[in-house]
């Protein structure tokens, strides 16, 4: 029933991390295809023509793309095991209305920390914590967003745990400090298989993020 | 236990229509509740503290925010005709993907193409073109976007391209979006346009019209 699986990524990726996280929680096995963004390969830019982006998941030789889209794909093929989305409508709409939260808030906050300088870091750290707070409010007392169980919106916020670490070096700050809660639960998330093998490590992130500020030209 | 539905819109958003849309074509009874977005209402801010925006769907007191979520969690709640998701999940997968495409990039090059004139807006209305294509490419040999009823996708290009963009092209003085150019599109709309509830949800054209003008000129005004 699994079909070909094929993910095509790039390691440092949190979008890519949702995808390989929501893969490892199935426990499907795939091929796993490293993607260079400066030298996209063919079968790239032929499943994602409009985007040109990863992560592409491809199941039988059909191409799903958009990172939440994909998990939710994998949870509705999957549906026997490991679910990620709720049974009931309404939580299920809470937690996609955070999943969403996330996808419009933390990337391109998290972007400015590390690329800019001054005022507009500034600005973009204080809007980032009010985020991730807005977020630790909506975990509460649960171990997971999902509640009891691992869902959802766990899956598309922890990847962003491991470049928390690049935000805090170059924004001069400590995440933990302003959400002790927030960075408890990751990790707790990090102590599941699925997590700490999909996360990349937060070192090799800030040397890529160092190096790709070289070649951007941004000081 | 009766349902109590109420809808927290405006009534010139796409978005808003949108979810309209959906409950008309379930047969869902609902409140409708205009939102004043330039003073807008404590129970809004309530129901929706985090983005305060509308559409807001509440249902039995529980509040729904973003019309993408609204209008899968009407489809998972109210299972009746007609089913607005495709069953099979990866059709699943391209009707979501494509929604994401009308919102996250084809609504913004439609920004650029009424807040650009000159070199700008030409290169604004190519980019809208190119993306209406792709989108346009969905449709080839189905009678809708959802396949052989209208669904999900068909919600929510109707929204932005039949009630919101016409009338936004035809304010701007441009006309990118014909028959000539869109065949295919244009024939859907013809379809489209004979469900009764269709015609109910679109936004009124002269007064869209005038607000789509006002609107401008306050943007130009305040940018000079």
């Amino acid at each position: 029933m699994e079909g070909e699986v094929v993910l095509l990524d790039f390691w440092p990726s949190m979008f890519g991390m949702r995808t390989r996280i929501a893969l490892a929680e199935k426990q499907i096995k795939y091929e796993y295809r490293e993607e260079d963004l400066r030298n996209k390969s063919a079968l790239l830019l032929q499943m994602n023509p409009v985007h040109k982006k990863i992560p592409v998941l491809i199941h039988n030789g059909k191409p799903i793309c958009e990172s939440l889209i994909q998990v939710q794909y994998i949870d509705e093929v999957w549906n026997d095991r490991a679910p990620l989305l709720p049974p009931n409508p309404y939580q299920r709409a809470t937690a996609r209305f955070w999943a969403d939260f996330v996808d419009k808030k933390i990337y391109d906050l998290g972007a400015k920390v590390w690329r800019t300088k001054g005022e507009e870091q500034e600005a973009a750290k204080k809007e980032l914590i009010e985020c991730l707070k807005l977020l630790e409010g909506q975990l509460g007392d649960n171990p997971y967003f999902g509640g009891k169980d691992f869902g959802f919106v766990d899956v598309a916020l922890v990847p962003f745990y491991c470049w928390f670490y690049t935000y805090e070096k170059f924004g001069s700050f400590s995440i933990e400090a302003e959400c002790p809660k927030l960075i408890a639960w990751a990790k707790r998330c990090m102590q599941k298989e699925s997590v700490a093998k999909s996360l990349a490590d937060q070192e090799k992130i800030y040397d890529f993020v160092l190096h790709l500020k070289k070649a951007l030209g941004i000081e | 236990m009766a349902d109590e539905v109420k809808l927290f819109g405006m009534w010139a958003s796409p978005y808003s229509r949108r979810v309209q849309l959906a409950l008309k074509l379930k047969g869902i009874p609902y409140e409708y509740i205009e939102e004043d977005l330039s003073n807008k209402s404590s129970l809004l801010l309530k129901y929706n503290p985090v983005h305060q925006k509308i559409p807001v769907l509440v249902h039995n007191g529980k509040p729904i925010a973003e019309s993408l979520v609204i209008l899968e969690y009407i489809d998972e709640t109210w299972r009746n005709n007609p089913v607005l998701l495709p069953q099979d999940p990866f059709e699943r997968s391209m009707a979501r993907f494509w929604a994401k495409f009308i919102d996250e990039k084809i609504l913004i090059t439609a920004r650029k193409v009424s807040f650009n004139t000159g070199k700008e807006q030409e290169q604004a209305i190519e980019e809208l073109t190119e993306q209406l294509k792709l989108l346009e490419n969905e449709l080839k040999g189905k009678p809708y976007f959802a396949g052989e009823a209208i669904g999900y996708l068909d919600i929510v290009v109707a929204n932005f391209l039949v009630f919101w963009f016409r009338n936004l092209q035809e304010a701007l003085g441009i006309n990118m979006f014909t028959q000539e150019k869109f065949p295919i599109i244009f024939e859907w709309i013809k379809k489209l346009v004979k469900i009764n509830v269709v015609e109910e949800c679109r936004i009124p054209k002269e007064r869209h019209l005038v607000y789509i003008r006002t609107r401008l000129e306050a943007l130009k005004s305040a940018s000079k």
